[in-house]
C-alpha cells in the first residue's frame, strides 16, 4: 500500500516536472518566432517537408472520406427524400469536424512521427550540442522555423482535406448516386457560413497544429539519445498527439457550436 | 617556442559537478594558459567530455567556478555567453556533422550563421580549411558518405572555420589511420602555433598527446592526479602516472567500474 502510495506520488511529480519543461520548451520555442519569420526560407523548408510531403495522404485519405459521406448521407436522406442536402451535410461535416480532426492524426503519424525521429536523431547525434557550441541557438534555428511551418501547414492541409471530400462526396452523390449537382453546390452555399462554420474550421485546425506540432517537436528534445529512446519517442508523439487532438476538438467544439 | 608563463586563458577554479549520484569532479581546479596545448589524459569515464563541456558552457557546475577570459562563464548571460562561444571552437568526439546537409554546407554552417559574407568569400574561407584537413575533393559529399576519420575531419574544419581564438578537442585521434593521425597531430601544432590558438586537447592516445602537449594534466576519479610537461610526466615518480603512460594492465588505476566483490556477486548475485 505504501509501496503503490509512493509510486503514485513519483509518477505524478514526473509528471508535472515533465509538463513544466514542456511549457518551458515551449517559451523558448515562441520566442524564436521571431527569427523563423526573419528567415523565412528555412521555415519555407521545413513547410516543404511537412507540409508538401504530407499532401498524398491527405488528398488520398479526403477523397474517401468525402466518398463515404456522400455515400452514408445519401443512403440517410433517401428515406426522408432529402438527398437534396447531401450537399450540406457532407461541407458542414468535412469543415467543421472531419477535415481538421482526421487532418490532424493523419499529421501526427506522417509529419510528427518524423519531427520526433529527426529530433530526437540531432540529438543523439550532437548535433544540437554542437550547434549550441558554435552559438547557434537550436531554439531559433531549428525548433522555431519547424514550430512556424507546422502551424501554417495544418489548417492549409485541412482546408484541402475538407475540399478534396466535398468533390468525393460531389463524386459519389451526384456522380453516382444522381442527386441533383445544382442543389448539392447551392444547398451547400446557402448553409455553410462563414464566420460559423470555414473561420471555426481554421481555428481548429490552427489549434491543432500546434498541439501537434509542440508535442511532437518536445518528444525529441526530450528523446532519450538512444535509438531505443528515439523510437519510443516517436511512438508517444503519434499517441499523444492523437488525444491531444482527439481532447482539443471536444473541447473546441463544446466552445464553438455548444450554445446554439 | 610558447612562453610557459604565459597568462591562463581558462581558470578552473573548486570545481565540483556530478552526474546523479555520481559525483564526477571534487574540487578541481587547474589552469589552461593562453597560447599553449593543453593535454588532458585519464582513463575513459572520468569525465574529460563533461569537462569540455563544462568550459564551453553547456553543463553547470554544482559548485566552484570556470573562467575563460576572465568571464565566469556559469555567470554569462545568453548573449555574451554566445558571443564567447563564437571564439571557441569545439571538436566533437563524435564529429557531430549535421547530417541534411553536405560537408561544405556544414563547414559554411558557422559562416552563414554568423557573418553576412558575399557567397564567394565563404566559398574561399570553406575551401581553405577544407584543403587544410585534406577534403576538399570531398565538399560534395553527405556526412553519411564520410567514414569516421573523415567525418572528424570536416568537424575540425567546421570547428576552426570562425578563427576562434581557443579549440576544444574532444579525441581528435582515435579511429584514424597512422597518416591521418600523423596529419591531424600536425595540423592541430600548426593550427596553434601560426594562429595563436589555445587548444585544449583530450585525449587516450598517449604518445600523440605527450608529443604536441605544451602541458599535461592527468586526471583521474575527479581530480588532478599529476601535472607538468610531458617530459617532467615521464619521470613521474607516481605509481598511477606510470600506470597509465606505460598502459600497464594492473596498478593503482582501477580498471574497473565500482562493484560489490566479484565472488559476492557470482555466488549470492541475484
Ligand atoms: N548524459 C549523461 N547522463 C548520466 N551520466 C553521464 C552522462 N554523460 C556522461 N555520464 C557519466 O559521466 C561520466 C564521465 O563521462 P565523460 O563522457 O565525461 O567521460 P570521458 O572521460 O569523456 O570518457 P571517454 O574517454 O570514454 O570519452 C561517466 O561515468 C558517465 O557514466
Ligand atoms: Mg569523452
Amino acid at each position: 500500500m505504501m509501496n503503490w502510495l509512493q509510486n503514485l506520488g513519483r509518477k505524478g511529480l514526473l509528471l508535472f516536472e515533465g509538463l513544466g519543461r514542456a511549457a518551458i520548451f515551449f517559451v523558448g520555442m515562441v520566442g524564436g518566432l521571431g527569427v523563423a519569420l526573419l528567415r523565412f526560407r528555412l521555415t519555407l523548408r521545413e513547410i516543404y517537408s511537412v507540409g508538401v510531403l504530407s499532401l498524398v495522404i491527405i488528398v488520398v485519405s479526403g477523397l474517401f472520406v468525402g466518398m463515404v459521406l456522400g455515400l452514408q448521407g445519401y443512403v440517410n436522406f433517401a428515406k426522408f427524400n432529402a438527398e437534396e442536402s447531401l450537399g450540406i451535410f457532407v461541407a458542414l461535416s468535412l469543415v467543421r469536424e472531419l477535415g481538421p480532426v482526421v487532418t490532424g492524426l493523419l499529421y501526427a503519424g506522417r509529419a510528427g512521427s518524423a519531427l520526433t525521429a529527426e529530433i530526437g536523431l540531432m540529438k543523439t547525434t550532437e548535433q544540437l550540442a554542437a550547434m549550441e557550441m558554435m552559438a547557434v541557438d537550436p531554439m531559433r534555428r531549428v525548433f522555431a522555423p519547424r514550430f512556424l511551418a507546422g502551424i501554417i501547414s495544418m489548417p492549409l492541409l485541412a482546408a484541402i482535406f475538407s475540399a478534396v471530400g466535398v468533390l468525393g462526396g460531389y463524386f459519389v452523390g451526384v456522380g453516382l448516386l444522381g442527386v441533383d449537382a445544382g442543389s448539392y453546390w447551392s444547398q451547400m452555399q446557402a448553409s455553410v457560413d462563414f464566420s460559423e462554420d470555414i473561420v471555426n474550421g481554421v481555428i481548429k485546425s490552427a489549434v491543432f497544429g500546434v498541439a501537434c506540432n509542440w508535442i511532437a517537436l518536445y518528444e525529441g528534445y526530450d528523446a532519450v539519445p538512444t535509438a531505443e529512446g528515439v523510437s519510443r519517442a516517436t511512438t508517444k508523439t503519434v499517441v499523444r498527439s492523437a488525444l491531444a487532438v482527439l481532447g482539443l476538438d471536444f473541447i473546441l467544439t463544446a466552445l464553438m457550436f455548444g450554445d446554439i | 617556442m610558447p612562453n610557459p608563463d604565459a597568462e591562463p586563458l581558462v581558470e578552473i577554479r573548486d570545481l565540483y559537478f556530478s552526474r546523479g549520484a555520481n559525483s564526477i569532479f571534487k574540487g578541481l581546479s587547474l589552469d589552461i594558459r593562453r597560447g599553449q596545448i593543453t593535454g588532458f589524459m585519464g582513463p575513459s569515464g572520468t569525465g574529460k567530455t563533461t569537462l569540455l563541456k563544462l568550459i564551453g558552457g553547456q553543463l553547470f557546475p554544482s559548485r566552484g567556478t570556470v573562467f575563460v577570459e576572465g568571464h565566469n562563464v556559469h555567470a554569462l548571460s545568453r548573449g555574451p555567453l554566445y558571443a564567447l562561444r563564437k571564439r571557441m571552437g569545439m571538436l566533437f568526439q563524435s564529429g557531430a556533422l549535421l547530417t541534411d546537409i553536405n560537408v561544405f554546407e556544414n563547414v559554411a554552417f558557422p559562416l552563414r550563421e554568423h557573418t553576412k559574407l558575399p557567397e564567394q568569400i565563404i566559398r574561399d574561407l570553406v575551401l581553405i580549411k577544407l584543403e587544410a584537413v585534406g577534403l576538399r575533393g570531398a565538399r560534395k559529399l553527405m556526412p553519411s558518405q564520410l567514414s569516421g576519420g573523415m567525418a572528424r575531419r570536416v568537424a575540425l574544419a567546421r570547428a576552426i572555420v570562425l578563427d576562434p581564438m581557443m579549440i576544444m578537442y574532444d579525441e581528435p585521434f582515435t579511429g584514424l589511420d597512422p597518416i591521418t593521425k600523423g596529419t591531424i597531430v600536425t595540423l592541430i601544432k600548426q593550427l596553434n602555433n601560426a594562429l595563436g590558438l589555445t587548444s585544449i586537447l583530450v585525449s587516450h592516445d598517449v604518445e600523440e598527446t605527450m608529443s604536441i602537449s605544451d602541458y599535461i594534466y592527468v586526471i583521474s576519479d575527479g581530480e588532478v592526479v599529476e601535472s607538468g610537461t610531458p617530459s617532467s610526466l615521464k619521470q613521474s615518480s607516481s605509481e598511477w602516472v606510470q600506470q597509465f603512460l606505460n598502459g600497464y594492465p594492473d596498478g593503482p588505476a582501477p580498471f574497473h567500474y565500482p562493484a560489490p566483490e566479484y565472488i559476492e556477486d557470482l555466488l549470492l548475485g541475484r
